[in-house]
């Protein structure tokens, strides 16, 4: 049928050309997918993935839950698929094609199944049969074989002498008397995967929809493989521009529906600037995750006291939404200076502590309060005021350093009273003119 | 429903519910129902001003929680935590996550996520005038689990009603900390709490020291100004370099 004749009869047909490599991209990232259910997955271009189930069944606990996985999981990632099974592969392939739902049993013979399907099925593309023969069809047509079942009671000889040999090796192979080799497909070592978003899209709910399949397609295939990745980027692709979002994770994940939490987070962040027309998940650094240890369910509970979470997961929400620098960590470092010896860590770490009980004995009391920046106090009569006259009750404590960098300090510490009965930590610098400072609170 | 704490004698302290985390503070314990902070549920804290005692008053149930392995969550700091005076308290540096924000809001979903992810032993948030709705969700997400709310509020807030099941108001008293009981699920407390332990940050031998001569040194001073015995006793100088 032409474009014409077709928009003729459908005025609102929208008509768009056929991405070959797209399709291929697309089948190639399906087929890794299904590698979470079985090692040997096969493809038939340009549309068909095969499975090779049999030695999953006992993991999986029998043929239904496999199925089930597969059609949710298409369903999810918006691929409509049409499903079949049999003992051989060629012929579960031809009862997807027609759209039979077929589970072939052992018991039921397969020649029976097969004997109603149409012969066209016959002269379709196949991995090892790519030539086509074109009069095959012809041929059927005119000695009136229209299913395979007729085809089957012809006798050998002469189909053997009016096609050649290759038509009963395909006979052959369908019904299992003769073996058909595949050769599995191989995951690739990195992940990436494109979409093409029907309209251009600028909110981020639709967005993370659209999404959420690519990152199906990640988890299916980091589970695939027995691994998981530390960092992903998402590239969404304007008209001229592409906007790239990084999320990075605390410890190495598979878990999809958790990055869709994270990346839910982050897109309601971003400012995008302009409408979206594709997007493309990429994730190279993939590390080896054994399966064992990974809690089922993303930890975060809603029973009463009931599973304890993971507080990883907690920080990566945390850092999505607000930035990965505003969640982090204290760590002490072996310094003098107090406002160095504080450090914030970026990443939280469940490191052992760094001689605490050394530290804590040589010293002073320290404030639990610092302030960022030491604030001049004014002075009344050579005392010190902040909010009120303070007592000084402690010090003075030198603290003399850093000569060696930009940042000397030598400074008088002193721990002081205020009117209000609070404690506060100042110093005053050991110079001539030296001012008093506030550098922390007691709390 | 005794037992468990949803109904509570207005007469008496209510024991079920969930077992409190003990405060460390043995006074404070006893008017506390479930004999400590409550876990799953949010604690208001209202010091008369900053650095009155608030932190050190969490400091033993901190250094508990930190023990266990718990992740402790601050939200939103109005200063920054000092490294070295929490290793001093106990509190184990590696279990702290700092989250700072820049709205009030961002604080707001920070600790709500904190509270409902069960993830963390005790989340201290500090927020700007929340609102009754506000602190309800959080009361409501951490009733989801067994971590302790802390909320650090102005002193103006003593008469706004709030859904946290208990409210403490921190003054400073002659012999220590004095923390009134505002709202508690039990009967009401008229005489505030006294913590002398917390009367003082002196917890280093150098700074107790360092107090004590300054002290005897003032009275001296005050008795004989001019003597030079006076002069030559001055303060030992810990030097460091």
């Amino acid at each position: 049928m032409t474009v014409a004749a077709a928009t003729a009869i459908a005025p609102r047909l929208r008509v768009k050309p056929r991405d070959a490599a797209g399709e291929t991209e697309a089948l190639l990232t399906l087929a890794a997918w299904c590698g979470q259910f079985t090692p040997n997955v096969a493809l038939e271009f340009p549309d068909t993935v095969l499975l090779e189930v049999s030695a999953s069944l006992t993991l999986f606990k029998g043929l239904e839950p496999v199925l089930h996985a597969l059609r949710s999981g298409f369903k999810d990632m918006h691929y409509s698929a049409q499903i079949a099974c049999a003992p051989t592969p060629l012929a579960a392939s031809w009862l997807a094609r027609v759209g039979a739902a077929h589970a072939v049993d052992q018991g039921i013979s397969l020649e029976s199944v097969l004997a109603g399907l149409p012969v066209a099925l016959v002269d379709a593309h196949t991995q090892t049969h790519t030539q086509t023969q074109g009069d095959w069809l012809d041929a059927f047509e005119k000695m009136g074989i229209s299913t395979i079942g007729a085809l089957l009671a012809q006798p050998r000889a002469e189909l053997t002498q009016r096609f050649g040999h290759a038509l009963c090796e395909r006979l052959d192979q369908a019904l299992g008397r003769i073996a058909d080799p595949r050769i599995w497909v191989v995951p690739p070592e990195q992940f990436a995967a494109n979409l093409e978003l029907p309209a251009e899209v600028s909110q981020a709910e639709a967005l993370l929809f659209a999404a959420r399949r690519l990152l199906l397609q990640l988890g299916g295939f980091l589970q695939a493989r027995c691994c998981g990745v530390q960092r992903f980027s998402l590239r969404l692709a304007h008209r001229e521009r592409t906007t790239e979002i990084q999320i990075g994770l605390v410890t190495p994940s598979r878990d999809a529906e958790h990055f869709t939490l994270l990346l839910r987070e982050r897109l309601g962040a971003t400012a995008l600037p302009e409408p979206v027309r594709s997007m493309r998940l990429e994730a190279a650094d993939i590390q080896p995750l054994p399966g064992g240890s990974q809690p089922l369910f993303a930890g975060f509970g809603t029973g009463t006291g009931g599973e304890k979470g993971d507080w990883q997961r907690l920080v990566e929400r945390l850092r999505a939404r607000l930035g990965g620098e505003q969640v982090g960590g204290l760590a002490l470092a072996p310094e003098h200076r107090p406002e160095r010896a504080s450090l914030s860590v970026n990443s939280v770490s469940s490191g052992a502590g760094l001689g605490a009980k050394q530290l804590a004995l040589r010293f002073g009391d320290r404030p639990l309060w610092l302030l960022p920046e030491p604030r001049p106090l004014p002075e009344l009569g050579a005392a010190p005021q902040h909010e009120g006259p303070l007592a000084l009750i402690a010090g003075p404590e030198r603290i003399e350093s850093g000569w060696w960098d930009e940042g000397g300090v030598k400074r008088d510490y002193f721990v002081a009273r205020t009117q209000a009965l609070s404690y506060v930590w100042i110093y005053r610098e050991r110079q001539p003119a030296g001012r008093w400072y506030l550098h922390g609170l007691f709390a | 429903m005794l037992q468990t704490g949803r109904v509570w004698r207005g007469a008496s302290v209510s024991a079920g519910g969930q077992a409190g985390l003990p405060s460390g503070f043995a006074a404070l314990d006893e008017q506390l129902p479930g004999g400590g902070w409550p876990a799953g549920a949010l604690t208001e804290i209202l010091p008369a001003h900053e650095g009155i005692g608030e932190l050190r008053l969490l400091g033993p149930a901190l250094a508990r929680l930190s023990a266990q392995g718990r992740t402790l969550a601050w939200i939103a700091p109005p200063y920054l935590p000092y490294a070295p005076a929490l290793a001093a308290a106990g509190i184990a540096l590696p279990r702290i996550v700092i989250v700072r924000t820049t709205h009030a809001r961002d604080a707001l979903w920070a600790a709500e996520q904190a509270l409902r992810s069960n993830a963390c032993g005790a989340v201290l948030c500090w927020l700007e005038r929340p609102r009754y709705p506000d602190l309800r969700r959080l009361q409501v997400a951490a009733e989801g689990g067994d971590a302790a709310g802390f909320v650090f509020r102005k002193p103006v807030a003593v008469n706004e009603s709030s859904p946290a099941p208990l409210r403490l108001s921190l003054a400073t008293d002659a012999g220590g900390l004095a923390v009134h009981i505002l709202k508690r699920r039990g009967g009401p407390l008229t005489r505030p709490v006294l913590i002398p332990a917390l009367a003082a940050p002196f917890s280093s031998p150098y700074t107790q020291q360092h107090a004590q001569q300054r002290a005897q040194q003032q009275t001296r001073h005050a008795l004989d100004r001019l003597s030079p015995a006076a002069a030559a006793a001055r303060t030992v100088r810990l030097a460091h370099a």
